[in-house]
């Protein structure tokens, strides 16, 4: 395998998921907060992808793949409740969102 | 350290740089529609480190999934709701924001110690691989033997989401419909 070694790939999947969760942490607007939650599924789909090449086996890839399919339907359920948010007229702020009651 | 293994490297150290880059301004943007575009840019220099890992047929799943279809409903909903949110450091640092930053930290370091613990030496000598590993025919093949029971979940996990984010559109909210009919969407 040429160029950097899986350790290297780990360190930047483990960073990536870092900055993930500091924006999961900090922000207040929940559209930011999915675009986080969608950077840390990310960082887990590159560890996951590490490690299927170091050891050569592809049901990391597979695993990788469900991820994705998980991501697009959180996105889809994440979105779809912010926007019911919207028309509830409730303040886009996940500090002042105290009640799932529609 | 022949050409090929140079160019490799420069390609590797350009594609972190625009990760981290992207990724900071994901986080860090005021502006909502500036953050999914950043996505953009973080999604296709993941797509470059999951093609040095030979996983051709997930960093093009990963552009097409991503790029194609995730990151266009969130602009959609960023242009629906109108470009507004917080600022990320708006009144200066609070107690919430250091715990944050220390949160991140301590889960970054808590995870590159308990791999390396675990791991040994194990991670010095990755496996010899062919042309075959990542093609789209390993993975389909991959999915119809090994791996059918998590293929038939996704399928049955996208529906649901499909038939959840129908509901979640069409149906009117209580207030709403007491109100007689649709609100105007607040601006």
């Amino acid at each position: 395998m040429m160029g950097p070694g899986i350790a290297s790939y780990l360190v930047v999947s483990v960073i990536l998921f870092g900055i993930g969760a500091f924006g999961v942490l900090i922000r207040r607007s929940p559209l930011i907060v999915l675009l986080a939650l969608e950077i840390m599924l990310n960082a887990g789909n590159l560890a996951l992808l590490a490690f299927a090449r170091q050891f050569g086996d592809g049901s990391g890839q597979i695993f990788a793949l469900t991820v994705m399919v998980v991501a697009a339907s959180e996105a889809v359920i994440g979105l779809g409740l912010i926007v019911a948010m919207s028309r509830l007229r409730v303040e886009l702020d996940v500090d002042k969102l105290t009640t799932l009651r529609g | 350290m022949d050409a090929g293994e140079i160019l490799v490297w420069i390609v590797w150290i350009g594609a972190v740089t625009a990760l981290f880059a992207s990724g900071l301004a994901v986080v860090l943007f005021q502006n909502p529609f500036y953050s999914a575009l950043s996505l953009i840019v973080n999604l296709a220099s993941l797509a470059v480190l999951f093609l040095l890992l030979s996983a051709e047929f997930v960093a093009a799943a990963q552009v097409l999934v991503y790029a194609g279809a995730v990151v266009v409903m969130f602009l959609f909903v960023t242009a629906y709701l109108g470009g507004r949110a917080d600022a990320p450091w708006a009144g200066g640092p609070t107690l919430q924001r250091l715990f944050a930053v220390g949160a991140a930290a301590a889960i970054a370091i808590e995870v590159v110690v308990a791999i390396s613990l675990a791991a040994g030496d194990r991670l010095t000598d990755p496996a010899e691989v062919d042309e075959a590993f990542g093609s789209p025919a390993e993975i389909g093949r991959l999915f119809v033997s090994d791996h059918l029971l998590a293929f038939e979940a996704t399928s049955i996990v996208l529906l649901i989401a499909a038939v959840g984010g129908v509901i979640l559109g069409t149906t009117a909210p209580r207030r709403a419909r007491a109100e007689g009919g649709e609100e105007v969407p607040q601006r």
